[in-house]
């Protein structure tokens, strides 16, 4: 039982790492209507420049990711404009290999810089406490926490805040967004900003769990186009419960079924998802 | 008989130049290059079927040319088969292997198809990395032979092998260039431009899509299969992602959706990585840049320009002979009016 | 009845694109709809022609129920429809658009292409044919080996009609043909369109250009906000109180 709560909370924790990623994907989707095959190079830029703010810098952990996220989100606002924003009429085709073509600059990029092996984030959070009696480090009761504020916080901005709802009415539609006067190109740029920042969150709360390395993107970015799939492209709501369905699944499925094909499990989710709804699993007819 | 232009001249150009080459070059380094740079064109021309002329981006294909590579590897060494059966066989599955996977992801819409196909290559991946009792795992697979002889033919040296890739190269062209001016072809270029258009034209989409999917994934297959018993070892990282951009970058720079595309590309970079050996691991770093600036600003790749300068300058040159028409029509009507050239007042 | 739709609805989520609408399309005759931008007209055709499911609702063509029919197979039946955009391709010559027009009445598959068997090579040569044929109709044989890009809208648009026509239709369905085409270019298509029916076609149009309607309709549908609100000739319509009430406030195209 014991073991089965543990894996509970490890779930939870993934879960979370999953939900803050796929947000920032499904956010650009929802506006953009672009899979940012990219995303996964932001994430890893993330984790890169916070451990750089806190060995180079000497920054305190909780401001270098305060610097990760404000960098990354500018780098995502760079991809926009410099590379979304010409294609925009172009042929969906054409997104997806443009994106594709950052993904790999930035991962030799990471690569070239800080050289390809894997390297530990130190945390200050590192200790371990004993709650309820289980066995817990203080990162991963604060990767938890640090999501449940954040999505809370987007809530509110979507919600409450004039950019907040031209985002989400330029979700459901551009033009008519753009015919009641709200600046399309802003928004675009914002929700970038806020895409990259999700992303730095992410992989710096993640990494001294997981390491850093160049290609801690590849699979997190994968993971993250499934749930925005199962939770409907363009929902915010679908991504965080997509990305604890499949933190739960990984983390259960690792223990009980097998820990070597675990990374299958989302793979296979998407398989038959796909094959039963083609269209996702809530698709709406016409955009 | 189909239309045979200009440019293909240099397809037939650089055909009796590849033929003539390990009598040109001893160099066996360069032999093996070449060799390999052929398997790369044919894994290319499967992707180019799929997404330059049907217009869908499929980003399984190097999980389908590890499938082949793989499957060979299995069917030879462990299952002890002949060669040439092994080697049909191979293509004959990962092609069965495409049509289920085609069945469900076709579908799909493109961006669902992208994100689907990424996913069904991980798998792969994954799969052939994990599964140590069949794929031998992280540690590759070792001891494929290469081709056995036919008849009299034999294939242990290397100008043998640089042959039989070229001739498999050659028929895919081949084929290729038949189903260009097609009507199938056409069927396929009509359902890149517009679905919405070739649906309402009563064209059967889905098994158009379906027949082009499984012929591409045939054709990288092939291409997995001579890789296997060119290079008679394997390792999963050929089913890995980097893989699939290098055939994308190959393609986009030669041009998507032309004949001679895959060619060009394959060529050229391939060339060039060699001239940057030093970069080798950081080739990316210019790569990267050029695969984005190029779709953005060049996205129809060396062959598609050329051929787009073509129609530039047929154009212009009958808008001239039109323009020319119409000044002799005017002076003709001029001069006919009363017998002499009169100035228009 | 040659093509008749009985109560049909489409709903997109929370939006009534088209609300419970009976209609009868006269065979041999020029039957129009018009209504007012985003009345639901083009998905109307996306109904008829199959890219759209209707929630409710069937669809009858000469005797058969197509509800569920998917869109090839409609126009296999003899369905033909062009779009307000064309759709065409830019990069391709007009003749290299036209000749798949006649695609869905030919056999030939992969291997006939690549083995170059009697069947392709028949079936290629009907296409060619054909496309000769239709182009001509249209009046555009002079420009069969210019590219897309390089046409007038107006030219573009006769592609498109050709295109329709290759596939040897019995009702064509005609997205605002002359939209962004010039006065006398209009009077061109309008003739054309006759040429069309007198050639025993039937044809459904929708148009903004009311001079066009009134002056070739021989029957007109008025939808606004997804329903039907008039029906009849184009006297009937034009002095239709509902009718004016749903144009006042918008503009109607002289």
């Amino acid at each position: 039982m014991e073991l089965f709560i543990q894996q509970l909370i490890n779930g939870l924790t993934v879960g979370s790492v999953y939900s803050l990623v796929a947000l920032g994907l499904t956010l650009v989707y929802g506006i953009l209507h672009i899979p940012n095959f990219a995303h996964g190079a932001l994430y890893m830029m993330g984790g890169y420049v916070t451990l750089t703010a806190m060995s180079q810098a000497g920054l305190p952990y909780g401001l270098a990711i305060v610097v990760s996220m404000v960098v990354v989100g500018l780098l995502g606002v760079l991809m926009e404009r410099l590379v979304f924003y010409p294609l925009r009429d172009a042929p969906p085709l054409h997104d997806k290999i443009a994106a594709i073509g950052i993904l790999l600059f930035l991962e030799a990029f990471a690569q070239f810089v800080w050289g390809a092996d894997y390297q530990t984030m130190p945390t200050p959070y590192g200790n371990v406490v004993t709650v309820f009696g289980l066995t817990l480090t203080v990162q991963r009761i604060l990767i938890i926490a640090s999501t449940v504020v954040i999505m809370m916080l987007l809530y509110l901005f979507l919600k409450k805040t004039f950019i907040g709802a031209s985002i989400i009415a330029m979700a459901q539609n551009r033009e008519g967004a753009n015919l009641v006067g709200i600046n399309t190109n802003k928004v675009a740029m914002m929700t970038f900003l806020l895409s990259g920042g999700l992303a730095a969150l992410a992989a710096s709360l993640a990494s001294p769990i997981n390491l850093v390395f160049p290609g801690m993107g590849h699979l997190v970015i994968l993971k993250a186009f499934v749930i925005i799939i199962l939770g409907g492209m363009g929902s915010i709501p679908g991504a965080i419960v997509g990305g604890y369905i499949l933190g739960f699944s990984e983390s259960l499925g690792a223990t009980y079924v097998s820990n070597d094909y675990k990374d299958i499990i989302a793979f296979a989710i998407l398989v038959i998802i796909l094959t039963v709804k083609p269209n996702g699993l809530f698709a709406k007819e016409g955009h | 008989m189909a239309v045979f232009e200009k440019r293909h001249l240099w397809l037939a150009v650089l055909a009796v130049l590849a033929l003539a080459l390990p009598l040109l070059v001893a160099n066996g380094y360069y032999l093996h290059m070449m060799t390999m740079s052929f398997i790369w064109m044919i894994a290319v021309y499967g992707l180019n079927l799929f997404a330059g002329y049907t217009g869908y981006l499929s980003l399984a294909h190097a999980g389908f040319f590890a499938v082949g590579a793989y499957t060979l590897g299995i069917l030879t060494v462990k299952v002890g088969l002949p060669f040439w059966g092994a080697f049909a066989l191979s293509c004959a599955f990962t092609s069965l292997l495409g049509l289920a996977i085609g069945l469900v992801a076709l579908r799909t819409k493109e961006h669902f198809f992208a994100i689907y196909t990424l996913c069904v290559g991980y798998i792969i991946y994954l799969v052939i990395d994990k599964w140590d009792s069949l794929t031998g795992g992280v540690r590759g697979f070792i001891g494929i032979p290469a081709p056995s002889d036919i008849g009299p033919l034999s294939f242990q040296t290397p100008v043998a092998q640089y042959y039989l890739v070229l001739f498999f190269l050659f028929a895919v062209i081949f084929v290729m260039y038949r189903l260009v001016y097609s009507l199938t072809g056409r069927t396929y270029i009509a359902i890149r431009n517009s679905e919405e258009l070739a649906l309402t034209l009563g064209i059967s989409t889905m098994k158009n899509k379906l027949a082009s999917f499984v012929l591409s994934v045939f054709f990288t297959s092939l291409a997995g299969a001579l890789y296997a018993s060119f290079i008679r070892f394997l390792g999963p990282d050929i089913a890995y992602v980097t893989v699939m951009f290098d055939f994308l970058t190959y393609l986009l720079v030669g041009g998507i959706g032309t004949l001679a595309g895959p060619v060009v590309g394959t060529l050229l970079i391939t060339f060039l990585s060699q001239q940057l050996q030093f970069l080798q691991d950081y080739r990316m770093l210019i790569f990267g840049p050029v695969l984005t600036l190029l779709i953005i600003f060049y996205p129809h790749g060396i062959a598609g320009g050329f051929i787009r300068y073509q129609a530039k300058r047929a154009e212009a040159r009958r808008l001239e002979r039109e323009a020319n028409q119409t000044a002799a029509e005017l002076a003709a009507s001029r001069q006919g009016r009363d017998g002499r050239y009169v100035k228009e007042g | 009845m040659f093509l008749h739709v009985e109560r049909l609805t489409k709903r997109f989520g929370g939006l009534l694109a088209v609300n419970d609408v009976t209609f009868s399309v006269e065979q041999g005759k020029i039957n129009a709809i018009i209504g007012p931008n985003g009345a639901g007209k083009s998905t109307f055709f996306n109904l008829i022609s199959g890219l759209h499911r209707p929630t409710s609702g069937t669809i009858t063509f000469k005797g058969r129920d197509i509800t569920r029919l998917p869109a090839n197979e409609r126009a296999k039946l003899g369905i033909a429809r062009t779009f307000q955009t064309t759709h065409l391709f830019e990069q391709s010559t007009v003749m290299d658009n036209v000749i798949i027009g006649h695609r869905l009445r030919t056999e030939s598959n992969l291997f006939d292409a690549i083995l170059r068997t009697k069947r392709h090579r028949r079936e290629e040569q009907a296409c060619k044919e054909k496309a000769m044929e239709v182009l001509d109709f249209v009046g555009l044989t002079g420009v069969a080996d210019r590219l897309v890009a390089n046409l007038s809208q107006e030219q573009k648009k006769r592609v498109a009609f050709a295109l329709a026509l290759a596939t040897d239709p019995e009702l064509v369905l005609l997205d605002e043909p002359a939209a962004g085409v010039n006065p006398d270019e209009t009077e061109g298509l309008e003739e054309l369109i006759v040429k069309m029916v007198e050639g025993g076609l039937t044809v459904c149009l929708i148009e903004h250009k009311m001079s066009m309607i009134m002056k070739i309709a021989d029957r007109i549908m008025v939808l606004n906000y997804g329903e039907k609100i008039a029906e009849g000739t184009p006297e009937e319509v034009q002095n239709n109180e509902a009718v004016i009430q749903a144009y006042l406030g918008g503009s109607t195209v002289a």
